[in-house]
């Protein structure tokens, strides 16, 4: 804890702005009640999300160090949450709505990671920054220095109206429509702590796009999307937005429906109000696994929801704010720092220039002015280039940095004259980095490194596929070189690797009694459109082959690539077989003995979950029979997809509900030798023996993947859409996963037991 | 005064690679090595100037540091602790120096890395304990020439920066 905690709120008094004042100190007071006991756990624990103050990996005191589970002795006893320990310190997220930044902000940013965390801030899928090594009594002062910069880290996390996107180009784009950021402003602080928000289920994401085509706001795969449209109504050109709901990636991905051609922008706020009222009202609130705003759009059905919404809107009582922003439109616009200028070609330019221009440079739609991407490796950044970064802003444009959800930070309103200044500025503080937008500016989740959630290293593969990548950008075919890596260390799909050209995401699986980490390879996504298409996986790889894997799959790519032909529409030409057949030698484990880095993981040195190391009955070469059969069950599912590919739905359906009930089969084998086939049976005793006992219970996600295998088992004779065909494969490959995890677990058992 | 952080100024020599520090202080925590709660170890060695591999803990985080682009061990005293000011430096050049020593020593890095004492870069992690203007530097000087013999100092960085002091050893 720090020495300066209690004087920031006496040294800050008067500009911090009410209500956020008094909410910090209400804070306070929570945490020091909570240490002193006298708050339950469990509603600290809401109370400290809502703040965004988030667990990290060893924050139940466990850390496995490579050789076994470490109990971290703490100093202070008690907990700050269900299995959060008081003083594990933690993650801090902080609100950045729609990206917009300022030079005094980044600064503030550039002090706090120095003197709270560990001198690196870093910028996340959804624009936000993240904090880490936090402790929780340092939080209040700090939440108080972000909040004297007009920065706020209410509702960062918990069921709340997280970070609200928008394009970072909106208002500089060539394509857009019009510049949505007064509305991603107006919405923001609508529902910022907006009583209509505070009694969900679960989170609820909201962005903004400029436009429908192009893929920086990915509206399609959030609860609400919005997407800028123009309509001629009595002889006036009327603004509003498409309007999308229901989409999200998590587990299972959804593609956002549109709920209305075109929401007349005075409709933007009220609209969007009744939504958060009826997802209040009717959304799940048990079970967290079914608590977004899809499951409840789905379980409705959309014209049900849309009825529900239309008629909780004519309720709604009249609130100024729903168009107070709009008589300001215009007004508070970006304004450039200095004059248009066209960029002059010197004869001898500074080393690199070139290839940073090519990448990083975006000319704008005003005239004279670029907006320069500065590209960030891992979304991480130093407090000294922060501070590096402030200094170009106030130098060159004005306040006008925005974060983007591909972790990287931009400059808008550049003067283009000014670029060979301001590379050579921002290359000596190391933030000149060519690459911006290209095959090696890979986008990652944290991860194991410091994410409870991850299975394997995303940040460590994508440091890895970054580190090679970057060295060989510049002689590779542009075809290549414009695809996009996105990689999470779970299915969870914070990487948001489903709407990747190459997408990755963490698994493990068994080998030799071993645990190897592994990545699933996602292809088909897409990244234009808004995130306009999800993609499927085709297979487990180890980890330490994912690099092989890229340039195989990109290898092919170039070489048998249609004129024009984009990555996508390649993968769908050749086919998902095609594709699986491309990697499956790169799925094979070598030996333990022969080859012991494929189980340390990248950025590691400790053997992978050590902890499953239990020699037993599958010990040496000899491989148990369901380590067959989950393989198996992963060849149905691929199967799932080739007949989903084919239009045959009811096919891809009843394959990958057999794939579940087999791996279910395989499971319940390991307990009981003898019983029948019989799908009821199969259901019934997976229940009684797995569910009931909580044995294929995922730690963080408990019953959720038993569920898709008994929904489908209860459904399997109802006709299927396409949609629901692709949602049950999803369904399927995650059973699959959890089925090696619940394995994984019972073999421990006997080990333990025996040994 | 509180929050002292200490780097220590490093030399790379052939052989030396950055990310073998990573197995360094996994082991570290592992073995209990040094006599503070080790929790982590987070690998920054993709970020340019950054602080390259660090060994996160709950009272103190140590770390193979690059920032400034300049490789040292770096020591960050996170909590606050008890004693006076001088005690405090105290043991914040000491923790640096044992890590220092210490990680010479691992077969890792044995040949491949030394540590320069002549020239050490204090800072104190906390702009309102003490904040970067020179009456705070003269009283930080003040404490270090009694816990420092045979420095110089000078004060370094910008005024954003950290309060940071450079001892440079008088020969």
């Amino acid at each position: 804890m720090k020495a300066s905690n209690s004087l920031w709120k006496q040294k800050l008094a008067g500009r911090i702005a009410e209500p956020l004042a008094s909410e910090l100190d209400v804070y306070e007071n929570e945490v020091a009640l909570r240490r002193q006991g006298k708050i339950d756990e469990k509603v600290f624990a809401e109370t400290r999300l809502r703040r965004g103050a988030y667990g990290q990996r060893y924050d139940n005191g466990q850390r496995h160090d490579g050789i076994t589970a470490r109990k971290l002795e703490f100093p202070t006893a008690g907990t700050k949450g269900p299995s959060t320990l008081w003083d594990a310190p933690g993650m801090q997220r902080i609100k950045i709505p729609y990206g917009g930044m300022n030079a005094e902000q980044i600064e503030v940013m550039a002090e706090l990671a120095e003197e709270y965390s560990d001198g690196i801030a870093h910028i996340t899928t959804r624009q936000d920054f993240q904090l880490h090594f936090i402790h929780i009594e340092d939080t209040p002062a700090l939440m108080r220095r972000l909040a004297a910069v007009g920065i706020t880290t209410r509702e960062a996390c918990g069921n709340s109206v997280r970070n609200v996107t928008a394009c970072h180009l909106t208002g500089v784009c060539r394509t857009q429509t019009f510049d949505v950021t007064p509305y991603a402003h107006a919405l923001t602080y609508f529902l910022l702590g907006h009583p209509d928000c505070q009694d969900f289920g679960r989170k609820f994401k909201i962005a903004f796009s400029g436009c429908r085509t192009e893929a920086c706001g990915l509206a399609r795969m959030h609860d609400i999307g919005a997407v800028a449209a123009t309509r001629e109504i009595d002889g006036q050109v009327k603004r509003g937005f498409e309007f999308y709901i229901g989409g999200g990636l998590g587990t299972v991905p959804q593609q956002a429906r549109l709920f209305e051609e075109f929401l007349p922008e005075e409709e933007l706020l009220p609209i969007s109000q009744s939504i958060c009222r009826v997802f209040a009202r009717l959304g799940e609130k048990k079970n967290r696994n079914t608590a977004r705003l899809k499951f409840l759009v789905s379980k409705l059905g959309l014209d049900e929801f849309k009825r529900l919404v239309c008629e909780d809107r004519k309720t709604l009582t009249p609130d100024p704010r729903w168009t107070a922003f709009l008589s300001d439109l215009g007004t508070h616009d970006e304004a450039p720092l200095k004059p248009p200028s066209l960029l002059q070609i010197a004869p001898v330019r500074d080393p690199g220039f070139d290839e940073w221009y090519k990448t990083n440079v975006y000319s704008q739609r005003q005239g004279g002015y670029s907006t320069v991407t500065v590209a960030l490796p891992l979304g991480d950044i130093t407090a000294d280039q922060l501070r590096a970064l402030a200094d170009v802003t106030r130098k060159y444009v004005k306040d006008t940095v925005r974060t983007t959800v591909e972790q990287n930070m931009v400059l808008r309103w550049v003067s283009s004259g000014d670029l060979p200044a301001v590379y050579r500025e921002l290359k000596a503080a190391g933030l000149g980095e060519p690459g911006a937008g290209t095959i090696a500016d890979v986008v990652s989740c944290p991860g194991t490194d410091t994410c409870k959630l991850g299975i394997s290293s995303s940040r460590g593969l994508s440091g890895e596929l970054r580190w090679r990548l970057a060295e060989k950008q510049f002689v590779m075919d542009e075809a290549i070189r414009n695809l996009r890596i996105k990689v999470s260390g779970c299915f969870n799909s914070c990487g948001q690797h489903h709407v990747a050209d190459l997408g990755f995401y963490g698994v493990s699986r068994n080998k030799g009694g071993y645990t190897v980490p592994h990545f699933q390879v996602v292809l088909g996504g897409q990244w234009d459109n808004n995130a306009g298409a999800y993609g499927l996986a085709i297979g487990a790889v180890p980890s330490k082959r994912i690099p092989d894997t890229v340039e195989r799959i990109t290898g092919r790519y170039l070489a048998e690539r249609q004129t024009g032909e984009r990555f996508q529409a390649w993968i769908k030409r050749i086919g998902k077989a095609a594709c699986k057949s491309m990697i499956d030698d790169l799925t094979a484990v070598p030996a333990h003995d022969t080859s012991p880095e494929f189980y340390v993981d990248w950025a590691d040195a400790r053997e992978y979950t050590i902890g499953d190391i239990g020699i037993g009955e599958c010990a040496g070469e000899v491989v148990n029979p369901i380590d067959f059969q989950l393989a198996a069950c992963e060849r149905e599912t691929f199967e799932a997809q080739l007949a989903l590919e084919a239009g045959d739905a009811a096919r891809a359906r009843m394959l990958a509900y057999e794939s579940m009930l087999h791996g279910a089969s395989a499971l319940l084998k390991q307990r009981m030798p003898m019983f029948s086939d019989d799908p009821d049976q199969v259901a019934g005793l997976f229940r009684e023996q797995l569910v009931d006992t909580q044995l294929f219970h995922d730690p963080f996600a408990g019953p959720k993947f038993a569920h898709y295998f008994l929904k489908a088992h209860e459904r399997r004779n109802e006709a299927v859409t396409d949609t629901r065909a692709h949602q049950l494969i999803e369904e399927a490959q995650l059973f699959i996963e959890a089925s090696h995890a619940c394995y994984a677990r019972m073999r421990q058992q006997p080990v333990s037991t025996k040994a | 005064m509180q929050h002292f952080r200490v780097k220590v100024f490093g030399r790379a020599a052939e052989g030396f690679e950055l990310h073998q520090a990573i197995p360094v202080f996994h082991r570290w925590i592992q073995t209990n090595a040094l006599p503070e709660l080790l929790i982590d170890v987070a690998d920054y060695s993709h970020v340019p100037g950054g602080p390259g591999v660090l060994l996160a803990g709950h009272d103190s985080h140590y770390g193979l540091d690059l920032r400034k682009n300049r490789l040292g061990l770096l020591y960050i005293r996170r909590t606050a602790q008890d004693g006076s000011t001088a005690d405090r430096l105290r043991s914040a050049l000491a923790a640096a120096r044992a890590a220092c020593e210490k990680l010479v020593q691992e077969p890792e890095f044995a040949g491949k890395l030394s540590f320069d004492f002549d020239e050490i870069e204090i800072s104190v992690n906390d702009r309102l304990l003490a904040p970067n203007i020179p009456e705070s530097y003269q009283e930080l000087a003040d404490e270090l020439g009694a816990v420092l013999d045979g420095y110089t100092f000078r004060h370094d960085g910008e005024p954003r920066d950290l309060l940071t002091v450079l001892a440079v050893r008088a020969h």
